[in-house]
């Protein structure tokens, strides 16, 4: 702990702190955006306010308008009608005096790849105006308050991806302004980093009386904001305490546990359940939400489901913004997700399982003793695994613990500098086009030809794999209709939203029914309404024995998994199903753990011992 | 110190020195051009691969032309003629017995030139008037007509020894006495040397310029950047102050080598000639970060620069091809490219001097283009994303 | 095997049609350069400036006067009296040649005395003061002939027959044009094919195709065949334009034309394909295309003869293919060459490409990690 209390005899509170002060006052803001011919509304109507001293979190699907309304704050965009203040000022009339007291971090960092880290901090001390007296002091403080201290001669570029946050923030962070702007500054960031930087932004709030807005698609999030703000479609859906939101929950919040179940086949079920809105995984049991005005029937829920318990449980924000956003009335075209009751989730060529039940033939994936040298560095170093057939296999780690190595090794993309890897029997390097004809790939950014239409990549990716005559034509309707893609079958692919993307590229991994798929970071970014659509496809792809590899930064996605690999530093720390997982990082019923904190206690012990040897 | 102490900081910060920002951009500015190799491909690489190729490679001074010679008889006279033909630099005669075997050549692209002297080359020449037939290649229609200057001067001076040699002066009414001011030996390179100094500063100055602005907007740097208290013109001269210095070392490489390396000669002085090129410079570095400012696109910049700055600082500049030639609407266009005035004072400071009905029009011109495109920039640049 | 080569094929086209960016450089900057090359990339001369500075009244003085006034390569913008004039006209530019007749002039010419008239020439300009000089000389020329044939002076014993085969007005532009289908044909080669691996590197698109069951030949090709075709369209259409455009004569026939252009394409894909395979992103990529395509342009005869070149980077041409198309476009263009006598240019660009393509292959094997 570096940050010393206040010198001032007032109080804990900084100078001119006063709790309660409006700093940001944004006041029936519109705003649009040409895009080509089109006239896209970001924002419609938008009033907020944040106070003085507090973490106000804007949080909502992608696409909300969360990114235009941080700008706006920034004085970086002007508003088409309305107003935006700033601690009093005119954030469009006098933008200069605003960024003079504001900070903004944009999403991507905003960081000088080809400099270092030191030469990042002296740049913004520089644009800051930060007098040589006070910088050295002040470089001291950033550097170890982020750890970045024995880097500072490494190009930002070179940094992993949660050190780069961390930089980002030290970055803004160079003057204390008085407002802090994040923009979503935890995507693509591992949870440990996630944690710290939280840990940063709680003690500038409570040190120094910094206000911060952010905005974020992690629900869990919203937990540690006083306030929260969801906005989804550019409108504001409501303002509140996270406390306040959760409570509007109680009575709807509720758990089944059902022993000997497995819970993606249990959370399957329930998720279509009449009156049930939300079904997610936690902690081995299904976690339940409940449509309002009904109390679910433990009788006709858990029908046929021997043991199994329905318990009311206390509610979460979570709750809250999903029943939020479910309950809205879709807007034209874009859907922000239905339940699942509605959706079509009998697949047609479902009742046809096309591959082979599970048997006790050898792993579809043997990984044995893999090495991967770059240079000098390992980045994966020893590892050996085996996935069988139907399972769902997750590779979670911190940014730089190797598994985006050791994925593209198993994809092909990359070959092993020693070890032996096999895929569906054979060695994927040497043994060509036919073994990788039975794979499916999706990769974390979607990569889709952006530029071509949803059936134009239909068509590229089908072909691809050598489907022909009417079996293609068979799959591209199945693709449009059971992903819902029929209605944008000729929209251009780039100007889809996330999460369109996000199943048009599920969509094209899916054409050829391959009996493995890896899915590299298929949620990165997407927003937790698409998370949760995407993990029921998932399931059902589980059902029919598809193999499915995944790496992931959501903890609580790695409940999904059947089993899975916690790595670090290129070496497996921990592997097994998600409860084995959870006791090996010292998880007990008296002090059961939940995925993240398993995750973040096995990351510690690891650097606890490779400090003290 | 902690960090709510800090906030009362501020304010004396505020008053910290004033050039603390533009500093910090210009030193960040040059980071990156040593970091990134391909700066220092444009900035050093291709100025030295262009000067070596334009200046070793390029000429437009035809020598050894092949010549196929058909004599149909020969004879002394015929002999002395070849010979004076062989003594030129400019031939390398092949001497051949029949046309038609001249002609195969000349399809062959073997010899570039038939020169015939027929059977009565002999007989005719004494009652006067023996034709001499001449065909050159016209493909290459500026060669051939060199090729043609050169026969002319060997047929003079064929005429004045024969002259000589019968003790009968040559009787030619009126006879050109050619004096070449500036570059008497008439060599190429001594014109497309200093006209290369305004292509590679074009390049410094408007391409990569255009594109590192470009890839601020493209890497997200930028928005981070103006949601500071930087004012827009510290940005703008963030950029132009580095690649201002670039260009000038790239400049101050490029006279170099032309002087020490390829023997061109400066008349002229130093100081004209850094403060056209400082003008050149400014109006270069201004279309660059307007080109940028309208791209937001490292792709798109490169294109748009490559097609409105490079290629007309190549054509239309009167550095290879003369601007008076052209077709008036294009000769009109010129007049908006900064590389015609620049051109201009280049190819008279190197040969011959500082001459001011030259250098001020000229110079005039280039200052008004700066403003007119730093001008631009500053004004279409402002703080807002859109 | 064929049919996933040409959902390859498909989709490269898609890709560069439907993106406004790439559609923007195969078809905006070869308009603009064959524009500004066929009208402005010339060394004739028209209305060059001429300073007259006569001392001699006298009649034979203004008819050789005469001869310079009707000329269309010269236009008068001075006229001076003293010797000092002379230097301030020459120096700023405004006489690119000053004509001094001395008052001697008509007497000498009258007494059978070698009459001379002095010509000055600003030579900052090599190549412009050159062929300045030559219309001067034939100005001159012609103006002996016809005083000799009146005065009845016994003509030269000799004189030259000048006449030039293939271009009988030496127009440059005949020159210039057919040369530019090469050139444009080469630059938009390059641009489409030495990004397109770079754009997919950067959009993660790669990947996704190295996943699929393609083997390295067939993604080589899927990028080659759209290379090929495009350049084969782009030069198709300036052909067209310098025919019915320009005006340039189209003497030889087509087969051996587009002969030349194949396989001066698979060279110059090979050569992209290269690029592409080394640069990691797109902007590499364009300096890689731009560092390649400028020396190439240059030393390919465009512009300047090879054979004015030092020997030395005479060879290093040999190795450029553009320098095989350019002699293979103004043959079959005015000289009407056919296909035999050309065998000496095809055969080397057809080498270049089998290696351009091997090199480019196993560069691209070698990176796909």
């Amino acid at each position: 702990m570096t940050i010393s209390p206040p010198t001032s005899p007032g109080g804990t509170l900084a100078p001119n702190a006063e709790p309660g002060e409006i700093v940001v006052d944004v006041r029936q803001v519109h705003k649009h955006f040409q895009l080509g011919k089109r006239r896209v509304p970001a924002l419609r109507g938008v009033s907020l306010r944040a106070l003085r001293g507090r973490v106000t979190g804007l949080i909502g699907p992608d696409g909300a308008g969360k990114t235009t309304l941080l700008r706006l704050v920034a004085g970086l965009l002007a508003p088409d009608a309305g107003q935006v203040l700033v601690l009093g000022r005119d954030a469009t009339q006098d933008s200069l005096g605003v960024q003079a007291v504001l900070s903004y971090m944009p999403q991507r960092f905003g960081l000088y790849e080809d400099l270092t880290v030191m030469e990042n901090l002296e740049l913004y001390a520089d644009l800051q105006r930060v007098s040589h007296a006070h910088r050295r002091d002040r470089y001291q403080e950033l550097l170890h308050m982020t750890g970045l201290g024995p880097f500072t001669r490494r190009l930002a570029g070179r940094l992993s991806g949660g050190m780069k946050q961390k930089l980002g923030l030290a970055c803004t962070l160079v003057r204390v302004p008085e407002l802090l702007l994040l923009d979503e500054p935890t995507v693509g960031v591992d949870p440990l980093s996630r944690r710290e930087l939280w840990a940063i932004v709680n003690r500038l709030v409570r040190d120094a009386g910094v206000s911060v807005l952010l905005s974020t698609l992690y629900l869990d999030e919203a937990e540690h904001c006083h306030e929260v703000v969801v906005l989804d479609q550019g409108e504001v859906l409501d303002q509140d305490s996270p406390r306040a939101f959760s409570e509007r929950m109680r009575g709807r919040s509720w758990t089944v546990e059902a022993p000997g179940a497995r819970p993606r086949t249990l959370r399957a079920r329930l998720a279509r359940s009449p009156g049930v809105l939300d079904a997610v995984i936690q902690d081995e049991r299904v976690r339940l939400v409940s449509e309002a005005g009904t109390r679910p029937e433990a009788d006709t829920l858990l029908a046929g489901l021997g043991g199994a318990v329905l318990k009311s449980v206390e509610p979460r924000f979570e709750d809250s913004f999903i029943a939020l956003v479910r309950t809205r009335i879709p807007k034209a075209g874009v859907s922000t997700g239905r339940p699942e009751t509605r959706a079509s989730t009998q697949d047609p060529t479902a009742a046809a399982s096309p591959h082979p039940a599970r048997s006790t033939d050898s792993p579809v994936i043997a990984v044995r003793d893999v090495e991967r040298r770059f240079g000098e560095f390992y980045a994966v170093h020893g590892v050996s695994f085996h996935v069988d057939r139907g399972e769902v296999f997750g590779l979670l780690g911190a940014n730089g613990a190797g598994k985006s190595t050791m994925f593209r090794m198993l994809c092909g993309l990359l070959p092993p500098s020693a070890g032996s890897l096999r895929v569906a029997g054979v060695d994927v390097r040497r043994a060509a086009a036919d073994a990788r004809a039975r794979l499916g790939y999706m990769s974390q950014r979607f990569s889709l030809y952006g530029y071509l239409s949803v059936r134009q990549n239909l068509n590229f990716f089908s072909s691809a794999y050598g489907l022909a005559g009417g079996r293609r034509a068979a799959r591209i309707a199945w693709a449009l209709e059971q992903f819902q893609l029929a209605p944008l079958a000729d929209s251009t692919s780039a100007d889809l939203p996330l999460g369109y993307k996000q199943r048009l590229a599920l969509a094209c991994a899916l054409m050829h029914e391959p009996e493995i798929l890896f899915l590299d970071e298929p949620t990165s970014g997407v927003d937790p309404v698409a998370r949760r659509e995407f993990w029921r496809r998932i399931d059902e792809l589980a059902e029919r024995n598809v193999t499915v590899l995944v790496t992931t930064h959501f903890l609580e996605e790695a409940e999904y998994c059947d089993r899975l690999a916690i790595m670090a530093s290129g070496v497996i720390l921990a592997l097994g199903t998600p409860a084995e997982v959870k006791r090996l990082a010292g998880s007990s019923p008296e002090h059961p753990l939940d995925m993240e904190e398993a995750f973040i206690h096995l990351i510690e012990r690891t650097e606890r011992v490779g400090a003290t040897s | 110190m902690s960090l709510a102490a800090d906030h009362r900081t501020r304010s004396t910060s505020e008053r910290g020195s004033r050039g603390l920002r533009l500093r910090g951009l210009v030193r960040k500015e040059f980071l990156e051009i040593i970091r990134d190799p391909s700066s220092i491909a444009i900035a050093f690489l291709l100025p030295v691969v262009l000067l070596l190729i334009f200046g070793f490679g390029v000429s437009l001074d035809a020598e050894h032309v092949p010549i196929a010679v058909v004599v149909d008889q020969p004879s002394a006279e015929t002999a002395a003629f070849t010979a004076h033909l062989e003594r030129s630099p400019y031939f390398e005669p092949l001497l051949l017995f029949r046309m038609d075997e001249a002609e195969r050549a000349m399809r062959a692209r073997r010899v570039s030139a038939i020169l015939r002297l027929r059977s009565d080359f002999a007989r005719r020449r004494r009652i006067g008037g023996a034709p001499i037939q001449v065909i050159v290649n016209g493909v290459d229609a500026n060669t051939g007509r060199l090729v043609m200057g050169y026969l002319d001067g060997v047929w003079i001076r064929w005429l004045e020894q024969r002259g000589r040699d019968a003790g009968e002066p040559l009787d030619v009414p009126v006879s050109v006495q050619e004096r070449v001011w500036f570059n008497s030996e008439l060599e190429s390179r001594n014109f497309l040397v200093p006209g290369l100094i305004a292509i590679i500063m074009t390049l410094i100055g408007a391409l990569l310029t255009a594109m590192v602005m470009a890839r601020e907007w493209e890497r997200g740097t930028m928005e981070a950047l103006l949601a500071t208290p930087v004012a827009v013109w510290e940005i703008l001269l963030g950029k132009l102050i580095p690649y201002f210095l670039l260009g000038t070392g790239g400049m101050i490489l490029s006279v170099t080598l032309a002087v020490w390396l390829f023997g061109v000669p400066l008349r002229g002085s130093l100081a004209v000639l850094f403060a056209a090129s400082t003008l050149f410079l400014l109006a270069a570095l201004g279309m660059g970060m307007l080109i940028s400012i309208v791209a937001k696109n490292q792709f798109v910049a490169g294109q748009v620069a490559i097609i409105v700055t490079f290629l007309p600082a190549f054509i239309l500049s009167g550095f290879l091809f003369d601007i008076r030639s052209m077709p008036a609407p294009l000769q009109l266009l010129t007049h908006i490219i900064p590389a015609r005035y620049f051109v201009a004072i280049l190819q008279t400071e190197f040969l011959a001097g500082d001459v001011p009905s030259v250098v001020w029009p000229n110079g005039f011109a280039l200052s008004i283009m700066a403003l007119l495109f730093l001008g631009l920039s500053r004004l279409k640049s402002g703080k807002r994303l859109e | 095997m064929r049919r996933r080569i040409l959902a390859l094929v498909i989709k490269e086209f898609l890709v560069l049609l439907k993106d406004p960016r790439s559609r923007f450089v195969i078809i905006i900057p070869p308009f603009v350069q064959l524009l500004v090359f066929g009208f402005a990339a010339s060394f004739d001369l028209n209305d060059i400036p001429l300073a007259v500075y006569c001392e001699d009244p006298g009649a034979d003085a203004q008819e050789l006067l005469a001869g310079f006034r009707h000329s269309p390569h010269f236009s008068d913008v001075a006229v001076i009296a003293r010797d000092e004039e002379i230097r301030p006209l020459v120096d700023g530019r405004v006489a690119l040649v000053v004509l001094h007749i001395g008052p001697r002039f008509s007497r000498d010419l009258r007494l059978r005395r070698p009459a001379a008239v002095q010509v000055i020439v600003d030579g900052r300009d090599s190549n412009t003061a050159l062929v300045a000089l030559g219309y001067v000389r034939g100005i001159v020329d012609r103006f002996n002939r016809r005083w000799a044939e009146q005065h009845g002076v016994p003509a030269l014993p000799a004189r030259l027959q000048p006449r030039a085969w293939f271009n009988p007005n030496l127009e440059s532009r005949w020159f210039v044009v057919p040369g530019i289908v090469g050139l444009l044909t080469l630059v938009v080669t390059m641009l489409v094919t030495a990004l397109s691996v770079a754009r997919e590197r950067e959009q993660g698109t790669f990947d996704q195709t190295l996943v699929a069951p393609f083997r390295p030949g067939e993604i080589l090709l899927g990028k080659a065949i759209p290379g090929l075709v495009i350049g084969l369209a782009e030069a198709s259409g300036i052909i067209l334009v310098a025919v019915y455009g320009f005006r340039i004569p189209l003497l030889g026939d087509l087969t051996t034309l587009y002969t030349g252009l194949v396989l001066f394409l698979i060279a110059a894909v090979g050569i992209g394909l290269m690029i592409s395979s080394l640069a990691v992103t797109q902007q590499q990529g364009l300096l890689g295309a731009f560092l390649f395509l400028v020396p190439a342009i240059i030393l390919s005869g465009f512009a300047t003869p090879i054979a004015n070149m030092p020997p030395f980077l005479q060879q290093v041409t040999l190795v450029n293919p553009l320098r095989y198309l350019l002699v293979i476009l103004r043959g079959v263009f005015l000289e009407g060459t056919p296909f035999h006598l050309l065998l000496d240019q095809f055969w080397p660009m057809a080498l270049i490409g089998a290696v351009n393509l091997a090199a480019a292959t196993w560069l691209f094997r070698r990176r796909l990690y």
